[in-house]
């Protein structure tokens, strides 16, 4: 299978692109129309400029410098089961789903014994079998308004994963989504996913981002609606290893529907350049909400993370913490925005932000917003930006510790209470080990 | 054992130990007393290897090593174990994962094999008795949210731990209540050993009831001014420091 080639620039090339692009991609009239729509949306905003505030830290600008060819086919490329287990998370294998370029290797995966009515499939054959749940939820939460990457996804989206959990199901196992990055060719790469997630049921869901034989730069931009609907309970881990010479634009949106808990935990360990737009619109009554991250940065990495908690309905409680570690000449940049509505009162909404910085030429940009309409809530919000301890780290000197085992404890102490949260003992440990791993260096 | 000559130490461009002369044996037990601000903890910090300090001048030798010479953790591998006036509160750092970690590195550089998981829990267990600290402050983050005398406590917790041939304690008495104190002395004489060494910093003569020196010295601005054996320690007591100043040469 060869990759379809299609040369793109920056700003109009798109629209020429599209014209001559979008009836080969998948989906009806319906799904057609979202694309149209959607390239309208893109086009108005253009790749974001310095002008933008949402994108002044992290101008992706300078990825489109380039000719790229967008990836609208499975790469000829073969991975094998072999290599793919590289990615595998040691103790999760009953349900294991391989994404290459966003493209679903049903012979790389394996879902066994999945509750009856759970789906789990590629997006593109979904448009048309799953045509009724599709028509229900398929981008209408990402906003194409309000991001031009979640315009310019909307418009060519290739493929992706579409899973469905009907109401009063509970996926026992978590699924592990790997989604394998590999291309012989500057690309842009555009996966789409739509989970969603009916009334009473529950899932867990690992979603891994990983290079492999990578031998260009590419540019991910990759957009997950998920619908938590009603008395659901939702964890999803979004984990971003092995992320050399991947730029990733990583939008996932939320919806919450009452009664719902939405829990996820965002941990980046080796990007390249990453931009993640965490968006929840808490759109009821009773709902919780909490979102951890952590990023560990070295060397001239960049790693932003924009999270948007939008409290549209009372009584609801919401908690962000954000850990960074950076090193070399890295940079990170936090933006936390949390909005509670007019009507929404008793809102707790916390949320904080703490960065060591272990060189003079790492820095970090954090800003948090909070635009507060209701009178009866609770927020709060605190950011601090420090270096190691010196105090401690002589104190565990003084007991013998190496200098590195003493900052490898400070530093891990320091990350932990950001992935203390993580509920699967598995992953928890093998998050563990990538964070040991990445503090040896 | 430890042979300190002449040594001139200060911090942020001011001179605070003026010329130490010390001589500390194996089997011996030294007290320093002296004045607030006098420089004892400076004497522990630098013998410890803090490095926000300045030695400018003199020699330390420790089991005829070169210890100024050597970075914090290797004066610790050497056996040199600083009981901290005010223990540091390390949040998310388990006591017990640090004792460990600290006794295999000490360990290693010992040529020793570490402990198993076994071997280890067994000496924990025996070291907690021996200071009667409770089995849950072990498994806290170092010294995070601990009383003042639980701190002092841990702090003795980890020398029976680490057991170190010389030990210095600064003011580990203080803070502590009339059983802590007993417990604290306690753990103390039960490491006495004629291979080891102590030098107990304290400004309370009560404390050498319990753990009784063999020499008391006084540290006054910067310079041991007076040596003694116990009975300095009482007429201290009885005096105060006002005579001893006059000792001290003028500035
Ligand atoms: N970082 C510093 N900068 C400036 N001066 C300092 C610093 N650290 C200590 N000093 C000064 O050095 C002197 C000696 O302090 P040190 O802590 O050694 O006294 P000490 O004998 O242990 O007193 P105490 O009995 O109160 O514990 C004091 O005058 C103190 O203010
Ligand atoms: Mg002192």
């Amino acid at each position: 299978m060869n990759a379809t080639v299609e040369k793109i620039k920056t700003g109009d090339k798109f629209a020429e692109l599209f014209d001559r692009l979008h009836t080969q991609l998948p989906g009806n009239a319906s799904i057609q129309s979202i694309r149209k729509n959607a390239i309208a949306a893109f086009l108005k905003q253009g790749i974001p400029t310095r002008k933008n505030e949402e994108y002044k830290y992290s101008l992706p600008e300078k990825l489109f410098k380039t000719n790229y060819s967008l990836a609208t086919k499975l790469p000829s490329l073969q991975i094998t089961a072999d290599d793919s287990k590289t990615f595998d998370i040691s103790g999760i294998t009953q349900n294991k789903i391989v994404l290459i370029n966003g493209f679903y290797s049903q012979q790389l995966s394996s879902v066994n014994n999945l509750t009856k009515g759970v789906i789990v499939s590629d997006i593109s054959t979904s448009f048309e079998k799953h045509a009724a749940h599709i028509e229900k939820h398929f981008a209408k939460y990402a906003n194409v308004d309000a991001d031009p990457f979640i315009a310019l996804n909307s418009a060519l989206n290739a493929n992706g994963l579409f899973i469905f959990v009907p109401e009063n199901t509970v996926v026992e196992q978590p699924i592990h989504i790997i989604n394998i990055i590999t291309a012989n060719e500057l690309s842009l790469i555009q996966p789409r996913n739509l989970f969603i997630i009916e009334k009473n049921a529950e899932i867990k869901i690992i979603e891994s981002l990983d290079a492999y034989k990578l031998s260009t730069n590419v540019v991910v931009n990759m957009v997950t609606e998920i619908s938590v609907a009603e008395q659901s309970k939702v964890q999803y881990y979004k984990l971003q290893n092995d992320c050399e010479k991947i730029a990733q634009i990583n939008t996932t949106q939320v919806y919450q529907l009452e009664n719902s808990h939405f829990d996820t935990n965002t941990v980046t360990l080796n990007g390249d350049w990453v931009r993640n737009n965490l968006n929840i619109v808490v759109d009821a009554e009773n709902c919780e909400t909490h979102l951890n991250g952590l990023f560990i940065s070295k060397n001239n990495q960049h790693i932003d993370n924009h999270t948007l908690v939008d409290h549209q309905k009372p009584n609801c409680q919401s908690n962000q913490l954000y850990k960074g570690v950076l090193s070399g000449k890295s940079t990170g940049v936090f933006n936390g925005k949390i909005y509670v509505r007019r009507d929404a009162q008793k809102i707790n909404a916390y949320q904080s932000s703490k960065n060591i910085l272990l060189s003079d030429d790492a820095t970090i940009n954090t800003k948090p917003e909070l635009e507060i309409y209701a009178d009866d809530v609770k927020c709060s919000h605190g950011s601090s930006t420090g270096q190691l301890n010196e105090d401690a780290l002589f104190y565990l000197r003084a007991r013998g510790l190496s200098t590195d085992s003493a900052k490898r404890m400070l530093l891990y102490a320091f990350a932990s209470d950001a992935i203390n949260t993580i509920r699967i003992d598995v992953l928890k440990e093998h998050i563990d080990k990538l964070i040991e791993k990445q503090l040896i260096q | 054992m430890l042979s300190i000559k002449n040594l001139k130490a200060g911090i942020a461009g001011k001179e605070i130990l003026k010329g130490i002369n010390l001589e500390v044996k194996a089997g011996e037990v030294h007290a320093i007393m002296g004045p607030n601000g006098s420089g004892k903890s400076t004497l522990s910090n630098v013998l410890a290897g803090r490095e926000d300090y300045d030695v400018s001048d003199g020699q330390v030798l420790f089991n005829k090593k070169n210890l100024l010479e050597m970075p914090p953790e290797d004066r610790a591998r050497e056996g040199l174990f600083l009981a901290f006036q005010y223990p540091v509160e390390i949040p998310g750092v388990s006591n017990i994962n640090f004792l460990k970690t600290a006794l295999s590195e000490i360990r290693q550089y010992k040529g020793l094999p570490p402990l198993d998981t076994k071997e280890f829990l067994k000496l924990v267990k025996e070291k907690q008795a021996l200071v009667e600290m409770q089995g849950s402050l072990a498994n806290r983050s170092v010294n995070e949210g601990f009383s003042g005398g639980e701190k002092k406590r841990n702090e003795i917790f980890q020398m029976a731990m680490l057991e170190p041939t010389l030990a210095v304690l600064d003011e580990t008495d203080s803070g502590l209540d009339i059983d802590a104190l007993r417990i604290v002395a306690n753990g103390v004489n039960m490491l006495r050993a004629k291979n080891r060494a102590f030098v107990v910093i304290t400004h309370y003569q009560r404390l050498l009831d319990y753990i009784v020196p063999d020499f008391v010295h006084v540290l006054y601005n910067g310079r041991i001014v007076k040596s003694g054996t116990k009975e300095l320690a009482m007429e201290l007591e009885e005096k105060g420091y006002e005579w001893i100043k006059e000792l001290a040469p003028a500035v």
